[in-house]
Order: C-alpha cells, then structure tokens, then sequence
C-alpha cells in the first residue's frame, strides 16, 4: 500500500518542512502521494510533482482551503484516505493540529514526533521531552504518523515529474472560521531551517538588548531563538522560542546566551552540531550539553565576540 | 455555560528523567508527580471565565490510577466546582483517552472542553483533536488568548509562523499554550474547601469503550549522549576554535 503526505504550503510556495517529511515519508514506502489541498495553488502542485521521490500529486483546489482550516482539511483527507496504508505529516503546528483529528475518525492511534523509521510499522520517537527514546510498534490498520522534520534531511526538489490529478473539495465546516494571520516577516534565514542559531535568555534582561544578539546574527547569518523566559518575559515575540513547547533546532552551531538550559528548552536544540554556551553562572546546566563553554558577562563578551568575528577574513554563510 | 476541564498527573517537569534498566519504560516510583503543566492553564482560564460571570459550573476530569485525584483536587483548590476521576489502571492512549471523554461529554454535556496542549510525559499531543474529531466539535488548539463571544470564542493560537487567530462556534475544544495565562496558586482556605467538594467516581471499563492498546511499546532507551565539552578562557579563544576546530564559521 501507498504513503500519503499532506503537504504544507501557503499557496504560493511549499512549506520548507513538507520536503523533510518527504524524506521520512519515503523511506516508510516509495509509493509516495502528496496531497495539495489550497486555493490557486498550482505553482505548489507543480512543485512538488518535480521532487524525485513523489511518485504522485493530488491537488484539490477550492477557496475552503485557501487558510488552513483542520476541520476542512481532515473531510477532504478522509475521503482519500481509504487507498493509502500511511497518512503522514510533519510534526509543527502544522501537522500537531491537523493529524489526530484524522486519525481519530479512522480510529488509528497516532505515532506522533517520530525521528526514525524502523519499518513500516516500528518508529523510534523521543518522550519526555527527549529525555527518553522510545521504539514503538503500531498496530493499527491504518497509521497514521507525524515526523520532526529537523530528523531527516530535506528531500531533493527537482528530476522528478509526478503525475498531478485534479480531485473534489469535500465539504467545509461551518463551525470554524478563520480571521487572521499575523505573520512575523524577517530577511534573516528560518529558525527551523538555519544552520547557524543565535539564541538569548533571560539574562538578555530586556528587549532592547537583544541588539547584541542581533548584529552577530547579521554577521554570521544566522536566525535568532529565544528561550521561553525570554519570550514569557516579552523580550521577543514567540516564534522564536526554541524548546519542548517551541521550535526544535539542529544547526551546525548553536549559541546559547544567558540562557540557563531548563530541560524543556535542552529539548529543543540539543541534538545541534556544535553547541557554544555564554553564561556567567559557571554551575548553568546549560553547560552540560555545551562544546564550548564561556563562563562570562555576556554584556561584555557580546561585543568583544562581534570584534573578534570581524576581524576574521572570511566567515562561512 | 458549562467548561469541562480535563487534567493529567504526569512527572513533575523538574524531574530529571530516568529510563529503567530494562528498558520497559521511565522510572515513576518515588517521583514527584504533579498536574501536566498547561492543562494549569486550562484550569486557569476556565476560572477566570467563571469569574468574568460568563460561565456557571467548571468541573475538572481526570483519566488514571488511584491517586490520579490529586490533580482534580488541586483543580477544585483553585476554583472548579466538582471533579470526575475516570479510573484506569495501565497507561492507556490518547485515542482510548479522548473515546472515554467523549462518553463524559455526552452526559454532562458542557459547552466547552478546554485541556493542556500537549501532555509532557508521552509529548503525543492529541487528545483535545481527537475528542473534537469524535464530537464533530470544531478545535482551536495552542491558545495563547482567548475571547468569549455570544455563542463563540475567539481565539489567538500560536504557530510556526507567528500568531493565527480564528472564531470557533460553541461547542468547541480548546486545547491551551502556556501563555495563555499565569496559574494562580491554591490558598489554604480554598485547599481545605476543596475537600468537601465532590469527585465522582467512574471506572473506565464501565463506560463501553475499546481502551485496548493499539501501539506496542517495544523499549525505551536514553537518548545518546553528548560527549563532554570544554571551557574556553575567553572569547578570542571561542572564535579560534570555533573557526579552526569545528569549522562552523
């Protein structure tokens, strides 16, 4: 049996996310299937026919899903999902949201987060908060299975030509309306997707000196975190928290500052390449998963770091 | 309007985990067990609702063994007005988990059906979608604000992107962010009243649903370990190794 993907797009463009999902989705089974459900979203049914390892596309087109309702999208799932062994989607909000409401209608016991494919039926996903690895073996008909997509790398996006086929909208719910996005625009590369992370906590002590932060990640391009104090304290605004309840980050380098390293936010970016933790409290668990550690005021090694950086000759981007 | 709130006793989240040596799951014996922490949020929302004079009677479930009821307790403690304890004896999953509220649901038929986001002790993040899907209620999961309207609530939920927000008619799940509001602590007063609050009791093989599990746990492992780092003296030193030994800038 075959493999269905919900895709992740806003219409314009695929969600960088679903190409992961890709990857895991096709080491389940190749016969792999996205499903596009948008509005006017041709340019996303195109690009995900030309992802070599998506053997088909089925593109549903109508202004119901143009936002992404999970009460619109699971009837539209469900018609589909009798031809499919595996529905599977990436583990963010995205398929957080969307995949039990499926699963419980086909009355399957969802695999959720997994960061392995054993077999068809066997994952391996982390529980308490990546404290613990579990191997897990479904036993339901259907599985239904979300993937972190920080644990696979991104599938090619171009060599492929899959088939599109055009299907019907199922019905929209009346229950449910959508009202607005408030959509954080920044120049800077993805949280999720970049490779170098810059993140501060609450010994940043205020919004404004998140400045620091914020000309080393010029500098080295990177994206910027926060940890959930920083964010609670309303240093910075909630997409950039990185833990067990925010984004979970493998870059090849992360840089912890002032942040003290709770278990919940360890979650989030311990799996990271390298790891460079900047604290003055030398006893900060953070310390323990750090490669490098810097035991000082990070008010003054801050800048001191942006004059050493500048004074390198060349910097990786 | 009536909120069911529903509650789980999980390991307390600054309880450093510890895998058992066979492999058959995390050691719970003579660990700090306490409410999964944003289902304190739900309770807390619920209440400052009730407050607001915009809903009558909160009451808080919980799904487990015996000493589950803590959680209800402290859900009566800091405002609901009587508890359900569903007992089970195994762990059981979030769909046999949200099978069994439905069945709560359909008897004491509340308006709105508010939990914690996510459970922190399994991570599955499911159960108030499920429910929703069994009900055919519509869902609005990881709040972070929520307004009461006339037969409606308006929500902010937090996402990848930034913040979405979307109107849900009653009845309605919604499962809550951490940010929605900062729990209060039960005063001693309210501790004492809340002992003399009722919690009825129902077990779960009485209520006429497949609780059977359908997923087979086959180990539990700690996750590979980091190799030790080093202390660096200084930030020329940092930039040094990081440019010559990691090679990451």
């Amino acid at each position: 049996m075959s493999v269905l993907l919900i895709a992740e797009h806003n219409n314009k463009e695929v969600r960088p996310f679903t190409y992961n999902a890709i990857t895991a989705a096709s080491q389940i089974n190749e016969d792999l299937h996205v499903l596009v459900l948008g509005h006017q979203a041709d340019e996303v049914a195109k690009s995900l026919s030309e992802v070599p390892n998506v053997k088909k596309v089925i593109h549903v087109d109508n202004e119901i899903y143009e936002n992404y309702i999970a009460e619109n999208y699971t009837s539209a799932i469900i018609k589909h999902a009798e031809n499919y062994s595996h529905i599977v989607s990436s583990a963010n909000t995205f398929g957080k949201n969307l995949m039990p409401r499926i699963a419980a209608l086909l009355d399957t016991s969802q695999v959720s987060d997994i960061i392995k494919v054993i077999s068809e039926d066997t994952f391996l996903r982390p529980i308490y908060a990546g404290n613990a690895f579990a191997t897990v073996k479904s036993n339901d008909k259907k599985k239904c299975v979300t993937i972190r997509p920080t644990s696979f790398d991104p599938a090619d996006k171009s060599g492929g030509s899959a088939e599109i086929t055009k299907s019907d909208p199922a019905e929209a719910s009346s229950s449910t309306k959508f009202l607005k996005k408030e959509e954080v625009k920044s120049d800077r590369p993805e949280l999720g997707t970049a490779r170098i992370v810059i993140s501060g906590g609450r010994g940043m002590q205020n919004g404004e000196n998140f400045k620091l932060i914020s000309d080393i990640a010029d500098k080295l391009n990177a994206a910027i975190g926060a940890s959930r104090a920083a964010v609670d304290a309303g240093y910075i605004t909630n997409d950039h928290q990185v833990g067990q309840t925010g984004k979970v980050v493998v870059p090849d380098l992360y840089i912890a500052v002032g942040i003290s390293g709770a278990i919940q936010h360890l979650a989030g970016m311990k799996e990271s390449k390298v790891i460079v933790a900047i604290n003055k409290d030398g006893e900060a668990p953070i310390f323990s998963v750090a490669d490098y550690g810097l035991e000082a005021d990070l008010f003054e090694a801050l800048p001191q770091f942006l004059s050493e950086l500048n004074k390198l000759n060349t910097i990786q981007k | 309007m009536k909120i069911l709130v529903a509650v789980k006793r999980v390991i307390d989240y600054n309880v450093q985990i510890r895998v058992k040596e066979d492999g058959s799951g995390v050691v719970t014996d003579n660990v700090k067990m306490s409410t999964n922490p944003p289902d304190d949020n739900a309770i807390e929302e619920a209440v400052k609702i009730k407050e607001a004079g915009k809903a009558k009677e909160i009451v808080a479930i919980t799904i487990g063994e015996e000493k589950a009821q803590e959680t209800v307790r402290k859900a009566l403690a800091v405002g609901a007005d009587r508890g359900i304890h569903v007992k089970v004896d195994n762990v059981i999953e979030p769909l046999a988990v949200s099978k069994i509220l439905k069945k709560i649901v359909e008897k004491e038929n509340p308006d709105l059906v508010f939990m914690g986001k996510q459970a922190i002790d399994d991570d599955c993040n499911q159960t108030g979608q499920m429910l929703a899907a069994l009900l055919n209620w519509p869902q609005a999961t990881f709040a972070s604000k929520i307004e009461v309207k006339d037969n409606a609530l308006e929500v902010t939920r937090e996402i990848d992107e930034g913040l979405e927000t979307i109107e849900v008619n009653v009845p309605a799940i919604v499962t809550c962010d951490l940010r929605l509001n900062e729990p209060r602590y039960a005063s001693l007063p309210n501790i004492m009243k809340a002992k003399k609050k009722p919690i009825e009791q129902i077990n779960a093989s009485d209520l006429g649903v497949d609780i059977n599990p359908r997923i087979e746990q086959i180990k539990v492992e700690e996750p590979p370990k980091r190799k030790a780092g080093i202390k660096v003296a200084s930030v020329e030193e940092l930039v040094q190794k990081l440019k010559n030994e990691a090679k990451v800038i």
